[in-house]
């Protein structure tokens, strides 16, 4: 059997621009301010959508000067940045350029920003809608530009599901690594927001408030470059059914995972819903450990989120403040899967 | 049989099962397929063996304002003459075109394999746009109503393509892990080779895979923007060729180890031999002028099934009817085929219904086990002036063939390109 380990890590959140944003943001464990999401029709009511937005980077991101990334939204900028943080001491190996990278982009809405804006010029007009914005609405655009960006990437999926399809998408780079069909694997998670997101999400999770970004794991076979972060299970994928519900789910996902000692960090989904939580709160209510919510802090980020609670685990797990850390992700509609990484 | 299924999947994602000493071999026992040319194996048989053309006008949206106005629309038939299955006329109706193809090419191959209501059946699906035409319908209400959120839950529960995953598992009685691939019109192709290395690694006994897209109007005036589409008739690989055509359709295999197959007394369609994948980073939309990828993919393939290009008795090409892909995708099967190029029969069924996107791939797999299955090649029926990249021959009328091995391509936005190899069961 062959162990996976995790060469970095890369994250974009509403905390910043790197994964020392996300940890100081989670250690302080206040939730970041929230602020006002205009939604046309709305000017003169009452109602209101909220966001917790990406601040803009301190400095212009190099790779922004890309020719590929011209006119790419923010998705693609989020999942470049996670995914060049992720790879950064593997790029710098001096063996990189011969060595095969596989990519799999993680995403539950996708290009929103751009899918909106082509199809109201669709409504508006067809004959004047932007064939520039139109090939940017596919959901395997972050991925081709994150893959011109890192180069050598030699095999690239998008998957697209519930925030749990993070972890199908680490269990996928691991199979890619252990079948010897790439050298490492970078698995990002991410989402932007606009109106549309909000407004849905306000139906299905009122207090839910959305949130953008992405977070990454670079994966690797090689035990001298992990960043003392091993891989070590992922459970199956419990998929919600008739004849399972999220709670049961949630619950089969946990008794995979198996007993946990009080020294391990738990990094859950739990955020601002006592209705969507309830099931990761049942399953996990003897918890012995301490835990960290990062969408309690960060917002409803959707896949980013899952990947920020795997960054998350990944960090303490390699700045040695836990043996171990857990992650657990009970998805919106589709399926539970956890996660344990352990001290390499 | 099933017990032996259960087990494996009651096992984790990570670490993975060991391999297989010897890799199993992978069988295909059930196909359904929906395309314009009607619901079901026969239908589209008959169809793509005579070379039929399913294009008509639009008339799901408005297309008065695009240079297009054609497309070829599937003719769903209304639920009351849906089959039997296990989700109620209320779940069918929360369904948009796309989920309810899919469902029905799900029961068909279901229905085909034998295979019955159980646990632990991996699903993959490949799409482009899941119910994206739900989407659509939940944007137009929130401009245009801003204060009326009738059915806006429900449209952004089920614009979701895992959610029309879980659905299909609903209407066959199982449960299982779902996988959906967006691999842009690789999609389908992908779903369905990702369920191979699910077998081949020993991660599974049986998978349920195929792919799925319905027209919808952004889409559709996507491609106008681009000018891709075809403002005469798709012609792929001709000279005179002006763009693509699009379609919907879904298609859905079940495919399985021979072993097991054997077992239960199946019968079998074919079998998938090879898989072949990688990713051409030249451009978001546009492939490598010399096809390069898709040679790697082509030979990926052959490697993995144990062929040389001499064994493949038929191509089933992307064949978009762009002047970039057909252009590129012919230097690429003239450069792999090698000197076989000159007997080699190709052609694209796209000609026939269009550009399914996340569907084509599915569709056009299922459309080779046909071929090998009944013996006869799929004709492109218009075709005029060969374009001078092509070194192999276009099928340009009906014909029988004795077919052993096929290859099929699919490449997609963003360069990712895939090729399948399927083999004759005798």
């Amino acid at each position: 059997m062959s162990r996976i380990f995790v060469a970095g890590l890369g994250a974009v959140s509403p905390a910043g621009w790197n994964v020392t944003a996300l940890r100081e943001a989670l250690a302080q464990g206040e939730p970041l301010p929230v602020q006002p999401l205009a939604r046309p029709g709305w000017e003169n009511t009452a109602r209101s959508l909220r966001v917790r937005p990406v601040p803009p980077p301190p400095v212009r991101p190099e790779f922004l000067a890309h020719p590929r990334l011209r006119r790419t939204s923010p998705i693609t900028h989020y999942a470049a940045a996670a995914a060049l943080e992720a790879t950064a001491a593997w790029r710098a190996l001096p063996t990189a350029k011969n060595l095969r990278l596989g990519v799999i982009a993680c995403l539950q809405s996708g290009c929103v920003q751009y899918s909106c804006r082509f199809y109201d010029e669709t409504l508006k007009n067809p004959a004047t809608a932007s064939p520039l914005v139109f090939p940017e609405t596919v959901y395997a655009a972050p991925t081709s530009h994150v893959a011109a960006l890192l180069e050598n990437v030699v095999l690239a999926y998008s998957l697209v599901g519930d925030a749990a399809s993070f972890l199908q998408g680490v269990a996928l780079g691991a199979e890619w690594l252990t079948e010897n069909r790439v050298d490492a694997c970078v698995v990002f998670g991410g989402e932007e927001t606009n109106w549309i997101i909000a407004d849905a999400l306000r139906h299905l999770d009122r207090p839910a408030i959305v949130a953008a970004g992405a977070g990454a794991l670079c994966l690797c076979r090689e035990g001298q470059l992990a960043a003392g972060i091993e891989l070590a299970a992922i459970t199956d994928a419990q998929t919600f059914s008739i004849s399972r519900n999220r709670e049961q789910a949630a619950l089969a996902m946990r008794q995979q995972l198996g007993k946990n000692s009080a020294d391990e960090l738990l990094a859950d989904g739990t955020g601002d819903s006592a209705h969507t939580d309830a099931a990761e709160l049942a399953a996990w209510r003897d918890w012995p450990g301490p835990r960290v919510s990062p969408k309690r802090i960060l917002g409803e980020g959707m896949m980013a989120a899952a990947a920020w609670q795997c960054v998350a685990a990944c960090d303490a797990v390699g700045r040695n403040q836990f043996k171990a850390a857990t992650v657990s992700l009970v998805g919106s509609n589709q399926q539970a899967i956890g996660a344990r990484f352990v001290r390499a | 049989m099933m017990g032996n299924a259960q087990a494996k999947f009651a096992l984790m994602l990570f670490p993975l099962t060991n391999s297989p000493a010897a890799r199993p071999r992978v069988v295909v026992t059930g196909a359904g397929i929906v395309t314009a040319l009607g619901g079901g194996w026969k239908s589209n048989a008959e169809g793509f063996r005579a070379g039929k053309r399913a294009f008509r006008p639009v008339t799901l949206f408005d297309v008065s304002r695009q240079r297009v106005k054609t497309a070829a629309e599937v003719e769903l038939p209304g639920l009351d003459s849906f089959p039997a299955m296990r989700l109620s006329r209320h779940q069918l109706e929360r369904l948009d075109r796309a989920g309810k193809m899919l469902v029905l090419a799900a029961n068909e191959a279901w229905q085909q394999s034998g295979w019955t209501a159980a646990e632990n059946i991996p699903l993959v699906l490949g799409t482009t746009a899941g119910g994206m035409v739900l989407g659509e319908a939940y944007y137009r209400q929130a401009l245009q109503q801003p204060e009326n959120f009738r059915q806006q839950a429900t449209r952004a529960v089920f614009y979701q393509p895992q959610v029309q995953g879980r659905m299909v598992l609903d209407s066959l009685g199982c449960n299982g892990p779902i996988s959906i691939i967006s691999n842009a019109c690789a999609s389908g192709a992908n779903a369905i080779g990702h369920a191979w290395d699910l077998i081949c690694s020993g991660q599974a006994d049986r998978v349920l895979a195929g792919g799925y897209d319905a027209l919808g109007e952004l889409v559709f005036s996507g491609f106008d923007s681009l000018q891709a589409l075809s403002t005469t008739v798709c012609r792929p690989f001709d000279a005179r060729r002006d763009g693509l055509a699009l379609g919907e359709g879904a298609a859905m295999v079940n495919l399985e180890t021979l072993d097991s197959a054997r077992r239960r007394g199946a019968e079998i369609l074919g079998e998938l031999t090879g898989y072949g994948t990688s990713i051409d980073q030249h451009h978001l939309t546009q492939p490598h002028p010399q096809g390069s990828t898709t040679l790697a993919v082509m030979r990926q393939a052959c490697a993995n099934a144990g062929v040389t290009p001499e064994q493949i008795d038929y191509i089933n090409a992307h064949g978009t009817g762009t002047v970039l892909n057909d252009g590129s995708e012919a230097l690429a099967i003239s450069e792999w085929a090698g000197q076989r190029a000159a007997t080699l029969p190709v052609s694209s069924t796209k000609a026939s219904i269009g550009h399914l996107l996340g569907g084509a791939g599915a569709v056009e797999a299922v459309i080779c086990l046909m071929a090998l299955r009944e013996q006869w090649l799929p004709p492109q029926m218009i075709f005029e002036t060969p374009d001078p990249a092509c070194k192999f021959k276009i099928v340009t009328q009906p014909q029988e063939a004795r077919l052993n091995t096929v290859l099929s391509n699919s490449f997609g936005f963003g360069g990712v390109n895939a090729a399948l190899i399927f083999r004759r069961w005798a």
